[in-house]
């Protein structure tokens, strides 16, 4: 599957959240209360890294 | 009109099924892609798991952010509404603060079980797993799984203090049996030790490592080389949809009869949120809410004197406050020291609004559930009014301004 990170595309396999394949990204909890990963995806801001399992074409900003 | 569950860990999962095998429809909404919750984790991996009972209906990735009468409003726009509630919603790590635990390298005991379980990797080849609880056990059992060096520290000494609990130790037999799985983890385990300050610039290189006296206070220490620390003092349970339904609380959690009903005669709790007691419990308490939710008495009764003396064996002590300096943070989001918490309340800010107003302690993006419990601590404050949250969950401005669209 194909994403990219900050512009630099990525071959990742399906089933991996951003925080799986983005080091430090700011994870402290990794189940989505801490809201330390924060990412913009596609545009949209303030995703949480440690919840959002990557989808085809995704485009993933770090802070 | 459904019962709706919300959590699709243990608790919610067996409510759902519970329900629908009584004749219920179930809406079972939980805000991970699978179910499991947090103890049974499901790797990406392996093939999915689902809820095998046409009556229930998973609605997987959705976080319930607002209760309204019986409607309740849906991440994406959209509402239900319940004919019956029952709240499954569990708890996550506490973390006591320490200087240096706002490094990068950091992180909950949860988390390293999240990544190892949920997705193979291992927060650091060099672990340390600090705090307090049998959850400790799972958590260095997990990350040796994934190939991690671990040390587990565990601040209270349990193997003295259960025999002072006979009775509970009877009950629990089941469960006690259940930790020598992790027997693998016990030439790396102590007792009385914790992780009481991490060290580096960009992250954590080093920790120092206390033993503690009955009180939590430092005795001896010494550093140690790490690449991540892993920290979980217990939990804090997930209380904000109860507390906006109007549901009573007692000693930090919702309040529930032998039926698992709340004060609210449409809702049911079951699970962590009326009181840590493990995966085994919970799963108990939520066949139970599910069959009273759907009109069912099975006669049957939980055991509790477990997880009792659970909250005994594993109580947080208070020398834990020793361990931080003025500029220790308290709240991460905001960046708020003990120092500035102080401050705060020199001014005369005793309430929780007031103290949050007057520090910017718990307004960040994760709205106190991290310093929520430490602040109350600090400050003798009820930890569960830092769960008063009109809106449960942070959520897009979009979804607010939106014409929600009803969900089935």
């Amino acid at each position: 599957m194909n994403v990219t990170i900050n512009g630099e595309p990525a071959t990742v396999e399906p089933g991996r959240t951003i925080a799986a394949v983005v080091p430090n990204v700011g994870v402290f909890c990794a189940i989505g209360v801490c809201h330390g990963c924060l990412v913009t995806v596609n545009d949209v801001p303030d995703v949480r890294a440690c919840q959002r399992v990557l989808r085809e074409g995704d485009e993933v900003i770090t802070r | 009109m459904t019962i709706v569950v919300v959590g699709a860990g243990p608790a919610g999962v067996n409510a759902a099924v519970t329900a629908a095998r009584a004749g219920k429809d179930v809406l079972l909404i939980d805000s991970a892609a699978r179910i499991g919750g947090q103890y049974h984790r499901q790797s990406f991996r392996a093939k999915e798991i689902r809820v095998a009972h046409e009556r229930v209906r998973h609605l997987p990735d959705t976080t319930v952010w607002a209760i309204e009468d019986n409607r309740l409003h849906l991440t994406g726009s959209r509402v239900v509404t319940a004919e019956k509630l029952i709240l499954a919603t569990g708890a996550y790590d506490r973390t006591l603060p320490f200087p240096g635990w706002d490094l990068p390298g950091v992180y909950t005991a949860g988390a390293a079980q999240a990544m190892a379980k949920g997705q193979g990797i291992a927060l650091g080849r060099n672990v340390i797993v600090a705090g307090t609880g049998p959850f400790l056990l799972p958590v260095a059992s997990s990350l040796l799984d994934v190939g991690a060096k671990v040390r587990v520290f565990e601040a209270n000494s349990p193997s003295h203090r259960w025999l002072r609990e006979p009775t509970a130790l009877f009950a629990g037999r089941r469960k006690l049996l259940e930790l020598t799985r992790y027997a693998k983890v016990a030439r790396h385990y102590r007792e009385r030790t914790a992780v009481i300050a991490a060290h580096g610039d960009d992250r954590v290189r080093e920790v120092t490592v206390a033993e503690l006296d009955d009180n939590w206070n430092p005795l001896r220490q010494k550093r140690i080389a790490v690449d991540a620390v892993c920290v979980g003092y217990g939990f804090v349970p997930q209380l904000e949809l109860a507390i906006a339904a109007g549901c009573r609380l007692s000693d930090g959690f919702v309040a529930v009869d032998e039926q698992q009903r709340t004060s609210v005669p449409w809702i049911f709790a079951a699970g962590e949120i009326t009181g840590v007691g493990g995966a085994d419990l919970a799963a108990d308490e939520g066949v139970i809410a599910g069959a009273a939710a759907a009109g069912v008495q099975l006669g049957l009764t939980v055991d509790r004197r477990f997880a009792d003396a659970l909250t005994r064996v594993y109580a947080v002590k208070d020398g834990w406050k020793s361990w931080l300096t003025d500029d220790t943070i308290i709240c991460r989001c905001e960046r708020v020291t003990r120092h500035r918490l102080q401050e705060a309340t020199g001014r005369g800010a005793t309430a929780t609004r007031a103290v949050k107003l007057a520090s910017r302690a718990g307004l960040g993006p994760c709205q106190g559930r991290i310093c929520g419990a430490t602040v109350a601590d600090l400050l003798d404050l009820d930890p569960t009014t830092f769960a008063r949250r009109p809106i449960a969950t942070p959520i897009p401005l979009g979804d607010l301004a939106a014409n929600p669209v009803e969900e089935q």
